[in-house]
């Protein structure tokens, strides 16, 4: 057993890491925010580097690596905030023509509840009809209402889904660190104030506990792993973009501010594959299972 | 990232899973918790078994991923855990084992190893407790003694105890942290008064120890004189390292006897119910891969537990409170009453988030190590 990142896997991750720097900076971040049109050039770089077609077969085309790996860059897009359907051209890299190297959009309809960038995308899958814009929460997703009732989840987009909550996890436990370290009242920096470096530790634990658990699922790819790892990483980043928001005070309230960000594409996401509930009994199940 | 296990490791399991099988239908029956000798006799005859058998020193002289090996299949077997021998295995051993002279090795290691001798632990004090270097237990130099005054507390096996691990403070005029000695000490010695104390789950799990004018000879100290904090902290690191490996697996089959209880009751069909035991199901399964995270993470730094363990600490131990709080729900009435399997564990789990440095040290200890915050008031 050796479940430590391997020197290949560090490298993918910090690969991804370098373009999504110079790429989409937090000027990038600020200037997508006010803009509603993807950036088709940054998505045709990122096919480029193999993030659509990581999982692809060498002979197709593709990158021949793993889920671990995939998990790995998906955990890169959550942290720097990238805004598209990533999961499901991801997911349809091989299958839609153009998706493997970023040429393509492809968004996707799981079922009922709501759908993201169902205009932007050339191409839909799933049954998008009766589909209804609506007002959202997030500034960087547009989403559809859609009707109907909801299907069963692929694990792996519930997996990609999960890597980048880490992701958003892994970011916003250092923006409240930093924010901690830097920011003075009564005379010293907040964060030696027990009170808010309790909110930081907190924050930490849960990403340690759910990076644990999405890098498991990554390697075992078993269903009910996949679920354990979406509940443990929703929390991760949805509770820690709270408490980021928490330790940056009135500015984490601010518009300007980019931890309201984090924690909306973070609602978005649990709203995903039928949501924690599905999960939830999953594992429930698991228990009367035996497997536990 | 690999969570397959070596041919070497495969090997190492079977042949104690097939040990298992063959030894625990010989073992006597377990002795009440209140028998302090039987416990004693019951957890030193465990130990002569697994170190007859070669896995004596397991705990601290193999690799990280044998010994997670070890805790998952005797736990799943059914086996006993450390018992008594848990201060002697855990804290005081490795200990003694990083810290110690050869001499001090020869002397104390193999009659822990080999089932004969029980430690216990005299680290907190009434005044010292996660403030543990502000002890206050004196130690003078006498000739080729010292000679310790003071009072312990929270002693787990005190009263069957051969030695303890005490720390003393030998220079009350250096700063907190560096007059302090690490001290074993004969717990036959005159001047020891042992006091029972009782938990809130009404049983004597540990006690106060009283040191008045107790000789302790100087070549029963470990490491240099007032250096006692940095070998203390060998042994703390390995308390929170792989210590509650075995719990985490008996964690597991309580979530699946839960679920089996609450078909039987119809508490099943209460789908808030449900959905909390699905997330302690996944609450316990991340808790696993953490610990199978941080044992490669120790393999590859050579075996030191590092910082990781708190992180581990402090899910687990409101895990497992969490588990037992659920199993209340799943109980009903029948919570209430003693005799029913998991009331007393729900009890004890309170000790859970205090005991080993409580959730509050922890947090601080993550916040100013790991996130590099500043130093807290």
């Amino acid at each position: 057993m050796r479940f430590q990142l391997t020197d290949e896997q560090r490298a993918v991750r910090a690969a991804l890491r370098q373009l999504l720097d110079r790429r989409f900076d937090r000027e990038a971040l600020r200037a997508a925010v006010e803009a509603s049109a993807l950036d088709r050039a940054l998505w045709r770089e990122l096919g480029a580097a193999g993030f659509f077609a990581l999982r692809l077969p060498e002979a197709e085309g593709g990158v021949g690596l793993g889920l671990p790996e995939a998990v790995l860059a998906f955990e890169e897009a959550g942290r720097a905030l990238l805004p598209g359907p990533l999961v499901a051209t991801h997911l349809a890299a091989g299958e839609v023509p153009g998706a493997a190297d970023g040429s393509v959009v492809v968004a996707a309809v799981d079922g009922g509840g709501v759908a993201e960038w169902l205009t932007e995308a050339d191409v839909v899958r799933g049954d998008a009809s009766g589909a209804v814009p609506l007002r959202s929460v997030d500034p960087l997703t547009p989403l559809h209402r859609v009707p109907g009732a909801r299907g069963a989840a692929d694990p792996v987009a519930v997996l990609l889904t999960a890597a980048e909550q880490l992701g958003t996890a892994v970011r916003v436990c250092e923006l409240a660190a930093q924010h901690a370290r830097t920011r003075e009242q009564f005379g010293r920096p907040i964060g030696a104030f027990q009170a808010v470096q309790q909110l930081c530790a907190r924050t930490l634990v849960r990403v340690e506990v759910a990076r644990a658990a999405v890098y498991a699922a990554a390697v075992t790819a078993d269903p009910v792993d996949i679920a354990a790892a979406r509940l443990l990483a929703d929390e991760a980043a949805v509770r820690g973009a709270r408490d980021c928001l928490q330790v940056h005070g009135g500015m984490g309230f601010t518009w300007e501010a980019e931890v309201h960000l984090h924690l909306k594409r973070a609602w978005v996401r649990t709203q995903r594959a039928g949501g924690t509930t599905e999960s939830e009994e999953l594992l429930a199940c698991d228990l009367v299972a035996g497997t536990g | 990232m690999d969570l397959t296990y070596t041919p070497e490791e495969e090997d190492f399991r079977a042949r104690l899973r097939e040990w298992l099988r063959g030894v625990l239908p010989s073992l006597p029956p377990k002795p009440s918790p209140d028998d302090w000798p039987g416990r004693r006799t019951y957890d030193l005859g465990w130990q002569r078994m697994l170190y007859d058998a070669g896995y004596g020193d397991v705990h601290w002289g193999s690799s990280p991923t044998l010994r997670l090996i070890f805790l998952e299949e005797t736990e799943k077997a059914g086996a006993p855990y450390v018992g008594a021998n848990f201060v002697g295995l855990l804290h005081a051993g490795p200990t003694i084992a990083a810290e110690g002279t050869e001499e001090q090795r020869a002397r104390w290691l193999p009659p822990i190893l080999r089932g004969e001798q029980v430690w216990c632990q005299g680290f907190s004090e009434p005044d010292a407790g996660s403030d543990l270097a502000a002890l206050r237990t004196r130690a003078w130099r006498d000739g080729d003694d010292y000679v310790v005054s003071g009072s312990k507390i929270w002693t787990s096996h005190a009263e069957v105890a051969d030695w303890c691990e005490l720390l003393v403070r030998t220079d009350p005029d250096a700063p907190k942290h560096r007059g302090i000695s690490w001290l074993a000490m004969p717990m036959d010695t005159p001047g020891i008064t042992v006091r029972p104390l009782r938990t809130l789950a009404g049983s004597a799990e540990f006690a106060e120890v009283f040191l008045d004018e107790v000789r302790v000879p100087v070549a029963n100290r470990v490491g240099d004189e007032n250096d006692g904090w940095r070998v203390t902290m060998v042994t703390l690191s390995f308390e929170r390292g792989t210590a509650f490996v075995g719990e985490v697996v008996a964690c597991r089959r309580v979530l699946v006897e839960l679920a089996r209880e609450a078909r039987k009751n119809g508490r099943w069909d209460d789908p808030v119910l449900r959905r909390r035991l699905g997330r302690l199901n996944a609450e316990f399964r991340a808790l696993w891969r953490l610990t199978q995270w941080n044992v490669s993470e120790a393999e590859a730094s050579g075996g030191v537990p590092g910082v990781g363990g708190s992180v581990f600490k402090l899910r687990y131990s409101h895990a497992r409170q969490d588990l037992y709080d659920t199993a209340a729900d799943v109980l009903g009435p029948d919570a209430l009453d003693l005799d029913r399997p998991w009331v007393l564990d729900r009890l004890s789990s309170l000790s859970y988030t205090i005991a080993a440095g409580t959730s509050q040290i922890q947090h601080t200890i993550v916040a100013e190590r790991i996130l590099g915050l500043p130093r807290g008031r």
